[in-house]
């Protein structure tokens, strides 16, 4: 089923989605690429993988995770229906972990003993240290040091798992350059040590691997939809940062052309100030951290830094299916500024007393915002990417608490 | 205009391999950059590596991160690497520029391959560009005149080193070890049975690069590769040293030193 270009599709054998996606990495990484290419190729069929992924995901992960009716949070979306799916439920709070459990078992076919991970918000570190801890693999984070001050918490829970956490000081310190730090270790240490990209970006085989570990989500919410409403929703909303969430929930739907999808990405403090993370809205296609895509950048091809009051989602690339699903017009991606990811994530707690992830308050907010353009017939799921434990600093001192 | 070809040719004539020198452009500062490559082409130096600068380098270690930054805060933008060439080439050291690939990409191939060889450049090495990503540019480069350099690794399986190789002209870059630039204690014992496994499959010069910071490496490394790439051994001097006119010399004087050792 490779690559004849249609939705839904796996990217071809140079790993293109369209014209995006493929390798921009030293030749050094080329024979480990293609090792984790070859090993997955064989266990994404082998029933003894997949029974074990879906045992992790069913006695660890906590899956299925459920879907929730919010119909208080609803009354201020002009009276749509809105849906959560719960990835909030999972073990370490986030969509993250379905990745990392499928990643860490690929990890062991590879027959290597050492992970290494980047992360922005931490929830990706955190799961990542979590299955390496489950299964028996060292553990080495990297972290821009921006997001390790504003994530000490999740610092503290991945040390406290047995990870060792690098404090990334080049460049922005956040994400991107946590990225770039991963891959010199990878090049330098790539017979013992297998990356666990954390989201659906960088070179192939990496977009390919997170998603098909990431939806999941889809398949169930899928599933779920039709029990509960006996039908599909009208549209599916999701935050994006590098993308991984809001591919898991879009995948099982990209069939169903009647489902609209709607990503969200970081408006930061607003298109018109520069400071933002709107690599879909406002980037250009380029080449960043591996892979051919859209990328907030200057004219001479300089990563420009992005802004986002989520860590998770301050990264100025995105993976490359969504910029091809953006080109095609199958999904529509839009930015939502830290002033109304914060709106909504207060109005969730105060109406349904769920304390959401500040990544995932982005596509609540986009959410209510969709809900009064479709009306009150509609509606709308909506990825609960992740809780908001991790961002209570972050809400403090926003709300002054 | 010295070529890669004369460059290597003068090199094999003398039965000696060839001293390969990196700096980034606009380092250490803005004009300062020609005048420190002058410095290495006057002390021994065949071939320049002229850096562009770019925010996100996957493949440098904190050396050349570290120059890179100072160059991109200067505000080097692809017009002053442009002039840096220039400058350079006109010391008559063969002149190529090491770039990841995203700047050429945002310029436009045509139009960077046009202007490089316009101010006397000979050809690029693109460190993350592949085989398979790499036509576009190939064709560009040939259009203008100009040579393409990619990079095989110890990991590279002899498919692959074919493929790297088919599509190198100038030379081929062989990376001494799995890592980043840096200088290293020792050179890897992998490059050498690189070098041997990439000749089986090019008549190509075959320079080995990253990790090489002595005179006595550069010997070491001279007694089996057509070529012997410096970078961050000349940039720690250059950052250590008090002033620009104190770098220059420190990085003269051990070119100097390598210049000998390419010739034990």
């Amino acid at each position: 089923m490779a690559g004849n270009g249609a939705h839904g599709d796996d990217p071809d054998v140079h790993g293109k989605f369209g014209i995006f996606g493929g390798r921009f990495v030293p030749e050094a990484l080329i024979p480990a690429l293609d090792e984790v290419a070859a090993v997955y190729d064989k266990a994404k069929s082998d029933p003894e993988f997949l029974r074990e992924f879906d045992h992790l995901l069913r006695t660890y992960a906590g899956r299925p995770t459920t879907l929730t009716d919010v119909r208080r949070f609803s009354e201020q979306a002009g009276g749509a229906r809105i849906i959560l799916k719960r990835e909030d439920l999972t073990h370490t709070g986030a969509h993250k972990i379905n990745n990392v459990l499928g990643q860490a078992l690929l990890t062991k076919r590879l027959g290597k003993k050492r992970v290494i991970a980047e992360t922005g918000a931490g929830q990706h570190g955190v799961a990542t240290a979590t299955a390496a801890a489950l299964l028996g693999l060292e553990c080495v984070i990297y972290m821009g040091a921006v997001d390790c001050e504003r994530q000490a918490l999740n610092v503290a829970r991945m040390k406290l798992l047995g990870a060792t956490v690098v404090p990334v000081t080049n460049g922005s310190q956040t994400l991107k350059d946590a990225i770039n730090e991963a891959f010199r270790d990878w090049v330098t240490n790539v017979d013992s040590t297998h990356y666990l990209f954390g989201t659906v970006a960088g070179p192939h085989p990496f977009p390919e691997i997170v998603r098909d570990f990431a939806r999941i989500i889809g398949v169930e919410a899928r599933r779920q939809m039709l029990e509960l409403t006996g039908g599909l929703p009208d549209a599916v909303c999701a935050a994006v940062g590098g993308g991984s969430n809001a591919i898991g929930i879009f995948h099982a739907f990209i069939g169903d052309e009647a489902v609209q999808l709607h990503g969200y990405e970081a408006a930061g403090h607003g298109l018109e100030s520069g400071e933002h993370a709107l690599t879909l809205t406002a980037g250009s296609v380029g080449v960043l951290h591996g892979s051919r895509t859209y990328v907030l950048q200057d004219d001479e091809g300089q990563t420009i830094e992005s802004h986002s009051i989520s860590a998770g989602l301050d990264y100025p690339g995105v993976g490359p299916e969504h910029a091809w699903l953006k080109d095609s017009g199958r999904a529509t991606y839009h930015g939502i500024t830290d002033d109304e990811a914060m709106a909504a994530f207060s109005l969730l707690a105060r109406t349904e007393g769920i304390i959401p992830a500040i990544e995932s308050s982005h596509a609540l907010a986009g959410a209510l915002q969709l809900g009064r353009e479709l009306g009150p017939e509609a509606t709308i799921l909506v990825n609960l990417s992740g809780r908001g434990d991790k961002d209570m600093g972050t809400a403090m001192k926003y709300f002054n608490l | 205009m010295t070529t890669l070809q004369t460059a290597f040719a003068k090199a094999k004539a003398d039965n000696r391999a060839a001293l390969v020198g990196y700096l980034p452009a606009g380092f250490p500062s803005k004009g300062g950059d020609v005048a420190a490559a002058a410095a290495l082409v006057e002390a021994g130096c065949d071939v320049i590596e002229i850096g562009l600068p770019y925010s996100d380098p996957l493949m440098d270690g904190p050396t050349i991160q570290d120059a890179v930054h100072r160059s991109l805060t200067n505000g080097t933008r692809i017009a002053d690497v442009m002039r840096t060439v220039e400058g350079v080439a006109a010391t008559g050291a063969a002149t190529l520029v090491m770039t990841y690939w995203n700047p050429i990409d945002k310029y436009g191939a045509e139009r960077f391959a046009r202007d490089l060889a316009n101010a006397g450049g000979v050809g690029t090495i693109t460190p993350d560009l592949t085989p398979e990503e790499s036509e576009p540019w190939r064709t560009a480069s040939a259009n203008a005149g100009i040579d393409t350099v990619f990079l095989v690794a110890p990991s590279s399986t002899e498919e692959r080193i074919k493929a790297v190789v088919d599509c190198c002209t100038g030379f081929v870059y062989a990376a001494s070890l799995m890592g980043v630039t840096g200088a290293r204690e020792t050179v890897n014992v992998a490059a050498e049975g690189l070098v041997k496994r990439t000749r089986a499959h090019t008549d190509l010069p075959v320079c080995v690069g990253l990790g090489v910071g002595t005179g006595a490496q550069a010997a070491e490394v001279a007694a089996y590769a057509d070529g012997v790439i410096v970078g961050s051994a000349f940039i720690r001097r250059i950052l250590d040293a008090p002033g620009e006119a104190a770098g220059r010399e420190s990085i003269a004087t051990l070119a100097r030193d390598m210049a000998q050792g390419v010739r034990r």
